[in-house]
């Protein structure tokens, strides 16, 4: 028993370990030399030299700055556009609803990702093409944000409700002050499920635009690490790390909320 | 009161209103737009849209790069989903044991969830590469020769699906944790006091209870399947000869490389056509599981 | 007295402005809006940057603005959106083989029918004419060479030492590549390879390196018009079957496809003692290469053969007479022999225009710098680069042909001829 135990132990401990190997190869191929790029060797010097290229090869600073304003203002906007509508799925019989709320989950399977063709039109049509609107526009009404808030809207006390109108409330004070309190854990996880999401979607962002103004950092991560010229790894691997550092520091610290948070926007 | 009611109807869709129309112009008016483009030809400044019918069907059932290409989304689809669930479930089991770094392990299987498939795909890359990559660098240790694995069309889907099981397990796992942590703990000991070996408890308690979150989990990967083909763009670029070609990195480059709407169209209604065939099977999967409840 | 002064003043203060804005408007009398296929902030920018301002000082009726767009495939989407919606746009460098898409948008208009003047004509005819190929079509001119480069073989000396071979003497055959390349292939004792022959990139751009080779068994692939490829006749098949034969047949090359993006990694790293690569990685080699290497001209069978690669100058038909005029003005300015030496030695691409490697700066730098020359010598031998109308489907067919080929799954023979007959399909309606 204790050694089947131990080799359990042993098994996940190494899994563990190739889990990471790529992240781990990431940073030796980043702080040493071009010449250690592929080669192993512990006594191999350290320098910074892979970053400072980078950064002066590319416009990652510019390119923070698009993915900060693009996930921000997609996760404001959702925040927004979800609890209004979930408000309405969970406490308004109004007509139609049931099959509003269908079509609202037809977005669930049909995600943006899959209508890039046609998005693009309507994008060029606004005149929406290269901005970062156009680019968090289709993500903005989430099928999935809607759904989780409506789940937890509907767990909230009737009564509450009542008392809050017994005070006065309007009906959009009540949302402010009743359920948002209330659905807060929600909010939460779903806002941290959709800022990975942003910071890391590439497919629709690459699409979408054409310039340095407002290409996120996985597009600019896409067109730094393939030049007409060829790649020079050490460097591509610093321009990588770059790129995924903020979200990597900040999962790393927040482990457990990240962890929890996905689990409680999965179970639904 | 009916003026209550009607404010009731009226407050209701205000309400929707502005997520309704968000969804309507992003997501169901261009499912139906890609139907219709799908019937014209692609205009250009010195030739016009003309409306074509089911030619562009026609073209499609001919386009050995269309077959070529949903063989290979099924094979990718046949690869990944099995072992990524299976080893999600192992993860899951293991870290939610009692696991000498257990917090550790959970954040190394996790890591890769919140790391961009783009980003990863630049680490991946050099992996693959021949000789000089670490995987060549490693069986070169044990005296093989070098492979080249992402230029060979036998192994370069392989290598496609290794990448997105490491992406994926890791957030499948979290799913299986959340249902395992919900199981009622009486249930593990009373197995054990019966003498139930671990396996067989897994194989005839857990795993069944498990149901409901594999299926999710599945529908999840399937559609997943389809949607991820980030690290094309980085790795293989569809090739060698489309041996890697996904599905949708095919209309990606049919419509900004190519130009041809109309043709992206024709392809795009063939996923929404699979995406809806995977919707009314998880309606009647679940449908089924409530049913039995 | 105060008032009058006061209206003195006044009057002095409005001729003063008045005299500002007839000569502002006079020097602004045309603004010209430039797209060009760089990355913001790359050193190339600055490079132009300063070629602008300084053409600017020369030609103050003339202002440049130019927008710096990315790569060659965004360069093209944005000045198309940018002209569709009506935004200023009267020339742009756009890829040179964007060319087919660009008639066909209707977007372009041709060099024949802007010159006027005996030497703006004589000008026209001034640039190598392999470069001016791919800006070619239809009897007309569409496209000024630019920013221009070609393939070139790099090669490992001290392997070519290692192996017993003069370094001073690379392979300028296909029979002398392969023999030599047999040499060069280093193994261990397990009969592991440690060191290749020779690499040619086969994912990114196959096409290209494939346009080389076809053009050395004296064919090329497609016709001026653009509505015709060549890709099944025997020299192309001939040429495919030789690519296929270095990997499979004489093991100089590893089998199956060789990345395009880490190729120049392999070389550096001495896992292959040659590699086919755009001229545009000389720096890097330069700066990164710990052994003695040296460039050459790519190998020949019938002939020596490259195609070029690259963006040209276009301008766009949405244009006044004088802002055409304008633009013809600030192209004409920018491939002056002076200017063109100078953006030769500053970025690495080829001098577009013999009379560029007259001049004192060019030449004192090819002398200094060898590898620069060999482009140039090799312009020669040059062909266009595979353009044709549907040009990124045509491309892809030819890519995809290549690839099957190299990797086992078709004959080459099989490969090309399924290829000719869907390009066809695709080209028939342009002839």
């Amino acid at each position: 028993m204790g050694a089947v135990r131990g080799l359990e132990t042993g098994a996940a401990w190494l899994l563990a370990l190739l889990w990471v190997l790529p992240l781990l190869y990431a940073f030796w191929s980043a702080f040493h030399p071009a010449e250690y790029a592929t080669r192993f060797d512990l006594l191999a010097p350290l320098t910074l030299d892979n970053f400072r290229e980078a950064w002066s090869q590319a416009p990652f600073a510019r390119y923070y700055l698009n993915t900060f304003l693009l996930v921000t203002s997609v996760l404001a906007a959702q925040f927004v556009l979800c609890t209004l509508a979930a408000y309405a799925f969970a406490r308004f019989e109004f007509v139609g609803r049931e099959l509003a709320f269908a079509l609202v989950l037809v977005q669930l399977m049909i995600m943006p990702e899959v209508l890039i063709v046609e998005n693009y039109t309507t994008m060029s049509k606004l005149g929406l093409v290269d901005t970062i609107t156009g680019i968090g526009l289709p993500y903005m009404a989430s099928a999935f944000g809607i759904f989780l808030l409506r789940q937890t809207f509907k767990t909230v006390p009737k009564e509450l409700e009542e008392a809050a109108r017994v005070e006065g409330c309007s009906m959009l004070q009540v949302l402010w002050k009743v359920y948002i309190p209330l659905a807060r854990p929600t909010y939460v996880a779903y806002g941290l499920v959709s800022v990975s999401y942003h910071w890391n979607n590439f497919l629709w962002p690459l699409v979408i635009t054409n310039s340095v103004e407002t290409r996120p950092l996985t597009v600019g991560l896409a067109i730094f690490g393939a030049p007409e010229s060829g790649v020079e790894w050490s460097i591509i691997t610093a321009g990588t790390l770059l790129a995924v550092a903020p979200l990597l520091i900040a999962f790393l610290l927040f482990q457990r909320q990240f962890v929890q948070s996905f689990m409680h926007a999965g179970i639904k | 009161m009916p003026s209550q009611n009607v404010r009731v109807h009226v407050y209701g869709w205000l309400l929707l209103m502005p997520a309704a129309i968000l969804l309507i112009a992003f997501t169901h008016f261009p499912t139906v737009a890609t139907l219709v483009q799908s019937l014209f030809t692609t205009g250009t400044a010195t030739r016009p849209a003309a409306f074509v019918g089911a030619e562009n069907y026609q073209i499609m059932l001919e386009d050995d790069v269309f077959w070529q290409v949903v063989q290979n989304n099924i094979w990718y689809a046949v690869g990944t989903i099995p072992v990524s669930i299976a080893i999600a479930i192992l993860m899951a089991v293991w870290v939610n044991a009692r696991l000498p770094a257990r917090g550790l392990v959970r954040m190394a299987y996790f890591t890769p969830t919140v790391l961009p498939m783009i980003a990863v795909a630049n680490i991946w890359l050099f992996f693959y590469t021949p000789d000089i990559g670490l995987i060549d660098q490693v069986v070169s240790l044990f005296g093989g020769g070098s492979h080249n694995w992402l230029g060979d069309p036998d192994t370069v889907l392989g290598c496609i699906i290794v990448i997105t099981i490491w992406k994926e397990a890791g957030f499948f796992m979290i799913f299986y944790l959340a249902a395992l942590q919900s199981l009622p703990p009486e249930l593990e000991e009373a197995a054990h006091l019966e003498g139930a070996s671990r396996w067989y408890y897994f194989r005839r308690v857990t795993f069944p209870l498990l149901m409901p979150t594999t299926l999710f989990v599945l529908i999840n990967a399937v559609i997943n399947s389809f949607k991820l083909v980030d690290q094309l763009f980085i790795l293989t670029k569809g090739g060698p000869d489309n041996a890697s070609s996904l599905l949708l990195y095919y209309i990606y480059e049919v419509a900004f490389s190519f130009f041809d709407e109309a043709y992206a169209a024709t392809l795009t209604v063939v996923l929404l056509a699979v995406l809806a065939v995977i919707s009314v099977g998880q309606f009647l999967l679940l449908d089924k599981r409530i049913h039995y409840r | 007295m105060k008032n009058q002064m006061k209206r003195y003043l006044a009057r002095l203060i409005g001729g003063i402005a008045l005299a500002f804005t007839c000569a502002t408007s006079a020097f602004a009398a045309v603004e010209l809006t430039m797209y060009y296929p760089v990355a913001v902030g790359g050193p190339l920018t600055k490079i132009v940057d300063g070629m602008v301002t300084d053409f600017e000082k020369q030609h103050p009726d003339i202002k440049v603005k130019a927008i710096y767009a990315g790569n060659y495939n965004d360069a093209r989407i944005k000045a198309l959106a940018a002209l569709k919606s009506g935004q200023p746009a009267q020339l742009s460098v756009m890829f040179s083989i964007d060319i087919y898409e660009l008639i066909e948008q209707d977007a372009i208009v041709a060099f024949d029918d802007i010159v006027e003047t005996a030497e703006e004509k004589a000008w026209l005819k001034g640039f190598y004419p392999s470069l001016m190929e791919n800006g070619m079509t239809k009897g007309k001119t569409w496209g000024i060479p630019f920013q221009r480069s070609t393939i070139v073989m790099y090669y490992n000396k001290d392997a070519f030492r290692d192996a017993g071979l003069d370094p001073a003497k690379p392979p300028a055959s296909w029979d002398e590549l392969a023999s030599a390349g047999k040499q060069l292939v280093k193994k261990d004792a397990g009969g592991n390879v440690e060191r290749w022959g020779a690499m040619i990139p086969s994912t990114g751009y196959p096409y290209w390196m494939f346009g080389a080779l076809t053009m050395q068994n004296g064919q090329v692939l497609m016709n001026r018009d653009g509505n015709q490829t060549y890709f099944d006749s025997p020299a192309v098949v001939e040429a495919l079957t030789y690519w296929h034969d270095l990997g499979n047949k004489y093991g100089v090359m590893p089998t199956g496809t060789i990345e395009w993006g880490t190729l120049r990694q392999n070389f550096l790293e001495g896992k292959t003692a040659i590699m086919w690569h755009s001229t545009g990685n000389l720096t890097a080699v330069k700066k990164n290469a710990k052994f003695d290497f040296g460039v050459a001209m790519l190998p020949a069978k019938q002939r020596r053969g490259t195609p070029t690669g690259g963006g040209n100058f276009y301008i766009f038909k949405k244009t006044s007479p004088e802002e055409r005029k304008a633009a013809m003005t600030l192209i004409r300015w920018m491939t002056q022999p002076e200017r063109t030496a100078e953006w030769s030695i500053k970025t690495g691409y080829i001098g577009t225009r013999p009379d560029a490697y007259e001049t004192s700066a060019l030449r004192q730098y090819v002398k200094e710098f060898p590898p620069a020359a060999v482009a140039r010598d090799q312009l020669e031998f040059a062909t266009a680069e595979l353009s044709t109308y549907q040009t990124g489907r045509v491309r892809k067919l030819l890519d995809d042909a290549i690839q099957s080929a190299l990797v086992g799954k078709k004959s080459p023979k099989d490969a090309l001829g399924s290829a000719q007959k869907q390009s066809d399909n695709l080209l028939k309606r342009y002839r």
